[in-house]
């Protein structure tokens, strides 16, 4: 591991000030992800600002009926949360479908938004990958990518990226609408949670909006009124990242849709908003012929890779599922 | 840069100066001589490191030792009362619960940090209704396990054994 300075900071303005004035430095919060990617070369941080303490590990009332979830809450707690249970079972859900059980005690909110992908490509220092040494190739467009995107990837040039996002959480965060508190070195802002994660474009080194030294402080849950749940598709039954996972939610009224909220994870450099199929679904009866004419109707942009192509109609079919699902368990 | 800390581990506090790379797990064994916890994978997969953190469990390999603070490290060694095993470890005695013994002690830590969880009533991937209490099934008790990996393949005994400790707790109806 490359050798770093070791920093507490009193609140998170000296947090970000500490971390604005030193480019090569990081924040640590539960370091699941980070500490790792230190012990394999691929982060390389010469300051490390521990902010773990710093933010509120609170899940908070909002007026609006919603939930403030403080950043340094950790995945566990938030899974345990009563009101996160009752009234957002999706994210509870996609919480406890990700990592173990002594994962979740210490991984955090804001750590688990900014974890980075699991690509074998990205986490081995001797092989090629713009993601992590911008230039240098992508290994997996042609080598091992069953686990990899179908959906918006950098398939040529020196962008090339193929890379998954890899959190359950995010997918969910992603289909409730979530907004993510960002304290910076110019004050503090609101990122909405689909504005936060990015396709790799020309610049996959970059997954997410934020700027260097801009540190998640919270995140806000909008009040939700639709039946929700998520569902997820992996190689073993547990502790392994999604294949394809969907985060679904869903009102019916008079037996047609009424408003539905649909994200897909493990299918793209991002969590994925199925904005195409969630419009073919509103005001459409409630048949697995008009879940699957709308699971469609979002893939038709899928660009599989060589290896990958199942992923295609296995999201599909997770999607008309979980619709079902919520519909049967809204009669 | 090297750092000053004091860590409290099973009841002692030791004072000690480590190279802020250190993870907790390399403290414990290679400065303490504390061996419990085992090193298998090194990053967070195998869960052979597992140590209970303020009573809760999480993969010593990925904690740095100089952000553990004043928060109490509970070994596998450290759930014994005076010098009598805890029910976990008489547990795995008596069904056999390992071959080679490596991951045990994880194990050990493991199950007693997971039926906390659902003490508190916390659910899982495996619970069909999140705002149920849960109740440790075989089923839910693989699946809060699947962080610890036994490479004997000894699960056939962990599950029973684990399962006797969740009856007696109260978790397991």
């Amino acid at each position: 591991m490359r050798e770093f300075r070791y920093e507490r900071a009193a609140d998170p303005a000296a947090a970000v000030a500490l971390l604005a004035a030193a480019p090569g430095g990081a924040f640590l919060a539960g370091g699941t992800n980070l500490v790792d990617l230190m012990k394999l070369g691929v982060a390389t941080p010469d300051l490390l600002v521990d902010v773990r303490r710093l933010t509120s590990t609170e899940v908070d009332d909002l007026p609006d009926g919603g939930l403030r979830i403080g950043a340094a809450v950790p995945n566990a707690d938030l899974a345990a949360d009563r009101r996160v249970r009752e009234r957002y079972p999706v994210l509870a859900q996609a919480l406890l479908a990700g990592a173990s059980g002594q994962l979740r005690n210490r991984a955090t909110t804001g750590g688990n938004l900014l974890q980075r992908t699991r690509c074998g490509y990205f986490t081995d220092v001797t092989t090629p990958c713009n993601k992590r040494t911008p230039g240098s190739g992508c290994g997996a467009l042609e080598g091992v990518h069953r686990n990899h995107a179908v959906l918006g990837q950098t398939l040529d040039g020196p962008g090339t990226c193929v890379a998954t996002h890899p959190s359950d959480m995010a997918v969910a965060l992603l289909a409730l609408d979530a907004v993510v508190l960002v304290l910076g070195p110019g004050g503090e802002r609101r990122v909405p949670l689909a504005e936060l994660h990015r396709l790799p474009g020309e610049d996959p080194s970059r997954d997410t909006s934020l700027r260097h030294g801009e540190l998640i402080t919270a995140v806000d849950l909008p009040p939700l009124d639709l039946a929700s749940r998520y569902r997820k598709a992996r190689d073993r039954a547990s502790y392994a990242f999604a294949l394809v996972s969907v985060a679904a939610a869903l009102r019916v009224e008079d037996g047609v849709v009424a408003d539905v909220r649909l994200a897909l994870g493990g299918v793209a450099h991002r969590p994925w908003r199925a904005t195409a199929a969630e419009q073919a679904l509103r005001g459409r009866p409630t048949t697995e012929e008009a879940f699957t004419a709308a699971a469609d109707a979002e893939l038709a942009a899928a660009t599989p890779l060589r290896d990958n192509e199942f992923k295609v109609p296995l999201a599909r079919n997770l999607v008309v599922r979980t619709l079902l699902d919520l519909v049967e368990a809204s009669r | 840069m090297d750092s000053e800390i004091t860590l409290r581990v099973d009841g002692a506090a030791h004072e000690l100066t480590v190279d802020v790379r250190t993870t907790l797990l390399d403290a414990l064994r290679e400065r303490l001589r504390i061996t419990s916890p085992k090193k298998g994978c090194d990053h967070g997969q195998c869960g052979a490191c597992t140590v209970l953190l303020d009573g809760r469990r999480v993969n010593s390999c990925l904690v740095l030792a100089v952000t553990v603070g004043e928060s109490e490290v509970t070994t596998s060694d450290g759930l014994a009362v005076d010098g009598e095993p805890h029910a976990l470890h008489r547990s795995f005695v008596d069904r056999d619960a390992f071959q080679c013994g490596y991951c045990t002690p994880g194990q050990i830590c493991s199950a007693a940090g997971m039926i906390a969880e659902a003490r508190a009533g916390w659910p899982s991937a495996v619970t069909a209704d999140v705002t149920e209490a849960p109740n440790l099934t075989d089923a839910e008790i693989r699946e809060r396990m699947s962080g610890n990996l036994c490479r004997c393949a000894a699960y056939a005994h962990i599950v029973p054994a684990v399962a006797a400790v969740a009856e007696a707790e109260g978790v397991r109806r």
